[in-house]
C-alpha cells in the first residue's frame, strides 16, 4: 500500500499516547504508550508512505488503536483523495473514520459505481463532482439519449447526504426535477457548477434561485438550456446577498437588467460574473460600476453604438476593476471598442478571447498589455505575427489554445495560420505546459523544435483539420514530429495527434508516453498495430478515444486486460467486429462494453463492424438505462449466441 | 464478400489473449479496409483517399477517383472537433450576419426569416443505410426540400459513371424526394417519429427536424409499421 501524506500540525492530546513519526525512511512507527503526547512532525511538502501496512501496526503495538477522534483531526488535514484512498485501506478502523470524514467526493464516471453505494459509503459529503457522456460527445459523435442522467444520483444523495452544498456535473442529463430536487432537499445547498449539461429549462434555474438561500455559485458552462424567457434572475430573493460567482453566459434570452442591478448590489462578494451575449454593453457600463470587486468578467455581447459619453463611462468602469484577474465574452467586439480594455490589461492572468472576430492587428496592443497572462484562449485570427507578440509580450503564459475561426467552410479560411506561431511561443514563453491549435498545416520540424523549447508540455493537443494531412513541405507523415514530443516531455499527460500518421507514430508514443493519461486519435495508423503498441505501452493510460482508425479485433482483444486498469475506451468508425465485442464481455466481468450502434444487431454477422464502442471499468455492473441503440452482452443475451456455435 | 470458410477460419483466430504480445501470424484479415468483403454491405472505411489536399502525395492517388468529390472535413460528423456549442455560437453569428446584411432588402421568403431565429438549428446529422460513416448537413444553408435533396445526392451518391462515391455502387442521380429510386429521404422529429420527408412545408419541417436518413424505399414502405414497432419497444 503506497499513500501520500501531506500536512502539518503539532497535536497534543491528554489520552492515547502514541508518537507518529513519518520519517524519510518512510515507515510509520508507534511507540511504546508511555508519553502522553502525540506528535506529529511536521515534514516538508509531501513524501511517500511506502510500506504502510495492517501488519506493521498491529506488529508495532499490542493493543494500539488510534482513537479514531485523533484520526479524524489528522484526517482533517488530509485533502487529496488519492491519499484518502490509501488512508481507507490500512485497516478497518481507518476506513471507517476515512468515510464518515469525507467531505469531497469525485465520481469521474457516472456508471463506474452506483450512486446508492457512494452515498452510503459517504455520508458526510459535502461536494459531490460527476462526470457522465464521453468526451467524444462534445463533437456530436454520441446518439443523443444514451444516458448520463443526474437524476439518480440526485435521488440518491437527497436521501442519504442532506448535508451536500456543492454539485458539479460535467456532460449530464440534468432535468427541470433534478433542480427541484436539490432546492428542496439540501438546505444549505450553496454550489451548482453544471458543464456541458443539457435537458433543463430556465424554469429548473429559477427553482435553485428561489430556494437556495445561501446561494454561492451559481455556474452555467457551455449548457444547452431550454430558454423560456430571463425572469429566473428575479427569483432570487431580496434576502440572498452570499453570491460570489454568477455565470449565465450561455443562455439566449435577455435578463431583465433591473434585477441583474438589484442582484449585484446586495452581492458585496460577487467575485465572478459571466454574462450572456443579449446583456448589451451599455448595460455592462452600469453592471460594472455596481461590481468593482470582480476578479473574472465575461461580458456580454461587445458590440453596440454607443455615444461618446457612453464610451467614456465604460472605460472608466473598467478602469475600476482593480483586482480583475480574468477576462472573457466579448461576442462580436468591434476593434473601436478594443481600447477600453486597455486599463485590465496587465493585472489580467487570464483572457478568452475565443470569441472575439477581431483581426491581429487590433488584439495587438492589447496582447502587449498583458505582461502577466497565463492563460490565453484566441482565434486563429490572431495568425503568426500575432502569437509572436504573444511571445514576447506574455512571459508568463501557461496555457495557449487557437481555435478555427471558420465554423463550417474550413477550407475557405483566409487566415495564414502555420506551425510558425506555435513555435514562436513555445520559443518565448518558458512556462509553456498546456496546448490547444488547430491550424490547416505542421511540420515534423516545428513539432521537434516545439519539443526542444518545452520539454515542461503537460498536454498537448495538435488538430491539423485536414483529415491525414502529411507535412507539408515535405510530405513525410507526422510521425517524427510526435516522437519528438513524447521523447523529450516526459510529464506529458495528454495528447491529441492528427495528420498523416502511419504506425510508427504510435510505436513512438506506446514507447515514450509513460506517463500519459488520455489520448485521442482521428484518421490515424494503418492496422493493428496502432493499438496494440498503445494498449501495451502506455503504463499510465486512463482515457482513450480513437475515431475513424483502421485497426480490428487483434489488438483488442489481446490487450483486452489492460482495459482494467484505465478508466474508460472509445472507439467510433474502426473496423472493431461485433464478434469481437461479444468475446469480450464475458470474459471481463469489471468492464462494461457498451456497443453503441443505430442498426439492428441481431442478424449482423460476427465479422461486420461495429459503430461505436465504449468500454468502461466499473463496480456496477451493467447499467439499467440504456437506451435502445445501445447493446451490451447482459441486456440483449440473445447476440451472443454466435451464428457459428449453432454449427 | 467474405466466403463462409474464411469467416469460420478468421473466427478461430480471434483470441482473448491476456496479456500476451502481438504474434506475427494473426494480422487483423476482419479489419483490413482494403479487404474489400469485409465490411460487406457495411460502407467502408473513410480513408486517405477521402480527402486530397493539395500537393500531398495521396492526391496523386485519388486524382484517378476524378469526378468523385471528396467529403469535406466539414461534412463528417464531429470533425473538426470543435465543441458543438461553439460550433452553434459561431454558425448563429454568421446567421446573424446574414440577417443584418439583408435586413435592408426585401426578405423575399419569410422562411429564411424563421430559419435565422432558430440559429440553434445548425447542422443535421444525415446517416444513410449502408453506409457506417454519418454527415452533417447544414439546414440554415438550405431554402428548399430540393437543396436539401441535392445537396446530399452530392454527398452520397456520384453522378459520374466509373467513380466510387461512399456506397460505391450507384452511378446515375437519384431522386431522393419523389420515392422513384431505390432510396427515400426520411427524418426524426422532436417527437421520437421517423417521417418520410416533404410532406409539411420547409419552414415546418427545419423546426421539427431533429435528424436525417436516407432509407432504402423496401424499409421505408413499412414506415408505419416499423413507427409502431419502435412505439412498443420504448413502452416496455
Amino acid at each position: 500500500i503506497a499513500g501520500v501524506l501531506t500536512w502539518a500540525t503539532l497535536l497534543k492530546v491528554s489520552h492515547g499516547h502514541c508518537l507518529l513519526c513519518f520519517s524519510c525512511l518512510v515507515t510509520l512507527v508507534f511507540v511504546s504508550p508511555l508519553p502522553q503526547f502525540i506528535y506529529i512532525i511536521p515534514k516538508p511538502s509531501s513524501f511517500r508512505l511506502r510500506s504502510l501496512t495492517s501488519n506493521h501496526i498491529s506488529n508495532l503495538s499490542m493493543d494500539l488503536r488510534l482513537p479514531s477522534k485523533v484520526l479524524e483531526h489528522i484526517l482533517s488535514f488530509v485533502d487529496s483523495n488519492e491519499d484518502r484512498n490509501s488512508v481507507s485501506l490500512v485497516c478497518k478502523s481507518w476506513f471507517e473514520t476515512e468515510r464518515r470524514t469525507r467531505k469531497r467526493v469525485f465520481v469521474r464516471n457516472c456508471y463506474a459505481v452506483t450512486p446508492e453505494a457512494v452515498a452510503r459509503r459517504f455520508p458526510e459529503t459535502r461536494s459531490l463532482t460527476l462526470k457522465g457522456k464521453p468526451h467524444f460527445a462534445d463533437y456530436n459523435l454520441v446518439p443523443d439519449g444514451w444516458g448520463g442522467y443526474a437524476w439518480p444520483w440526485i435521488e440518491a444523495m437527497a436521501a442519504k447526504c442532506p448535508s451536500l452544498e456543492e454539485l458539479r456535473l460535467k456532460r449530464m442529463v440534468v432535468t427541470d426535477e433534478c433542480l427541484e430536487k436539490i432546492a428542496a432537499s439540501f438546505k444549505d445547498f450553496k454550489v451548482l457548477v453544471l458543464t456541458s449539461c443539457e435537458g433543463f429549462s430556465t424554469d429548473g434555474l429559477a427553482a435553485i434561485a428561489v430556494a437556495c438561500r445561501n446561494l454561492r455559485e451559481l455556474e452555467l458552462r457551455e449548457c444547452i438550456v431550454e430558454d423560456i424567457g430571463g425572469d429566473w434572475l428575479s427569483y432570487f430573493p431580496e434576502t440572498l446577498t452570499s453570491l460570489v460567482s454568477l455565470d449565465f453566459s450561455c443562455l439566449d434570452s435577455e435578463v431583465k437588467l433591473s434585477d441583474l442591478e438589484r442582484l449585484l448590489s446586495r452581492s458585496p462578494n460577487l467575485k465572478s460574473l459571466k454574462l450572456n451575449r443579449a446583456v448589451s454593453l451599455d448595460a455592462l457600463g452600469s453592471l460594472l460600476r455596481l461590481a468593482p470587486q470582480l476578479v473574472e468578467l465575461g461580458t456580454g455581447s461587445f458590440s453596440d453604438k454607443l455615444d461618446q459619453e457612453a464610451v467614456a463611462k465604460l472605460s472608466q468602469a473598467f478602469s475600476e476593476l482593480k483586482e480583475l484577474k480574468s477576462l472573457s465574452g466579448l461576442w462580436d467586439v468591434l476593434p473601436e471598442y478594443i481600447p477600453l480594455l486597455y486599463s485590465v490589461c496587465p493585472g489580467l492572468t487570464s483572457l478568452n478571447l475565443s470569441y472575439a472576430t477581431v483581426q491581429m492587428s487590433d488584439l495587438v496592443e492589447l496582447i502587449t498589455g498583458c505582461s502577466n497572462l497565463q492563460k490565453l484562449w484566441v482565434m486563429d485570427l490572431i495568425e503568426d505575427k500575432g502569437l509572436e507578440v504573444v511571445a514576447s509580450s506574455c512571459k508568463e503564459l501557461r496555457e495557449l489554445r487557437v481555435f478555427p475561426s471558420g465554423a463550417e467552410g474550413l477550407n475557405d479560411t483566409n487566415v495564414a495560420m502555420t506551425e510558425q506561431g506555435l513555435v514562436s511561443v513555445s520559443e518565448g514563453c518558458p512556462n509553456l505546459e498546456s496546448v490547444l491549435y488547430f491550424c490547416v498545416q505542421f511540420t515534423n520540424a516545428a513539432m521537434v523544435t516545439i519539443a526542444r523549447n518545452r520539454p515542461n508540455l503537460t498536454c498537448f493537443r495538435l488538430c491539423v483539420m485536414e483529415p491525414f494531412a502529411p507535412d507539408h513541405k515535405t510530405q513525410q507523415p507526422l510521425d517524427e514530429g510526435f516522437k519528438a514530443i513524447v521523447e523529450r516531455c516526459k510529464d506529458l499527460q495528454r495528447l491529441s495527434v492528427s495528420g498523416l500518421l502511419t504506425d510508427k507514430a504510435f510505436e513512438y508514443i506506446g514507447t515514450h508516453g509513460k506517463k500519459l493519461r488520455m489520448l485521442s486519435i482521428a484518421f490515424a495508423g494503418d492496422s493493428d498495430l496502432m493499438l496494440h503498441h498503445l494498449l501495451s505501452g502506455c503504463e499510465s493510460l486512463n482515457k482513450l478515444e480513437i475515431r475513424d482508425c483502421p485497426f480490428g479485433d487483434t489488438a483488442l482483444l489481446e490487450n483486452a486486460a489492460k482495459l482494467e486498469t484505465m478508466r474508460s475506451l472509445w472507439m467510433s468508425s474502426c473496423c472493431v467486429s461485433f464478434g469481437a465485442c461479444k468475446l469480450l464481455s464475458p470474459k471481463m466481468p469489471k468492464l462494461n462494453v457498451e456497443v453503441i450502434d443505430e442498426h439492428p444487431l441481431e442478424t449482423r454477422p460476427d465479422s461486420s463492424p461495429v459503430e461505436r464502442i465504449y468500454i468502461y471499468r466499473t463496480l456496477a455492473g451493467p447499467r439499467l438505462d440504456m437506451p435502445e441503440f445501445v447493446w451490451t452482452i447482459q441486456k440483449n443475451p440473445e447476440i451472443g449466441v454466435s451464428h457459428l456455435a449453432i454449427k | 464478400m467474405i466466403s463462409e470458410l474464411e469467416m469460420e477460419k478468421a473466427e478461430s483466430e480471434l483470441e482473448l489473449g491476456l496479456g500476451l504480445s502481438l504474434g506475427g501470424g494473426t494480422a487483423a484479415k476482419i479489419g483490413k479496409p482494403g479487404g474489400g468483403g469485409a465490411w460487406g454491405e457495411r460502407g467502408r472505411l473513410l480513408t486517405a483517399k477521402d480527402f486530397p489536399s493539395v500537393g500531398s502525395k495521396r492526391a496523386a492517388d485519388s486524382a484517378s477517383h476524378a469526378g468523385a468529390s471528396p467529403p469535406r472535413s466539414s461534412q463528417v460528423v464531429g470533425w473538426p472537433p470543435i465543441g458543438s456549442h461553439r460550433m452553434n455560437s459561431l454558425a448563429a453569428k454568421s446567421a446573424r450576419e446574414e440577417e443584418g446584411e439583408a435586413g435592408k432588402k426585401k426578405v423575399k421568403d419569410d422562411e429564411t426569416k424563421d430559419v435565422n431565429k432558430k440559429v440553434q438549428v445548425g447542422f443535421i446529422k444525415v446517416n444513410m443505410d449502408g453506409v457506417a460513416i454519418g454527415r452533417k448537413v447544414d439546414l440554415n444553408a438550405h431554402s428548399s426540400y430540393e437543396n436539401l435533396a441535392q445537396t446530399l445526392e452530392d454527398m452520397f451518391f456520384r453522378g459520374n459513371p466509373g467513380t466510387i462515391g461512399l456506397t460505391g455502387q450507384f452511378t446515375k442521380p437519384l431522386r431522393l424526394l419523389d420515392g422513384s429510386s431505390e432510396f427515400v429521404l426520411t427524418y426524426e422529429d422532436k417527437e421520437g417519429d421517423w417521417m418520410l420527408v416533404g410532406d409539411v412545408p420547409w419552414r415546418m419541417f427545419i423546426t421539427s427536424v431533429k435528424r436525417l436518413r436516407v432509407m432504402k424505399t423496401s424499409e421505408a414502405n413499412g414506415l408505419a409499421a416499423r413507427h409502431q414497432e419502435s412505439n412498443e419497444r420504448q413502452r416496455k
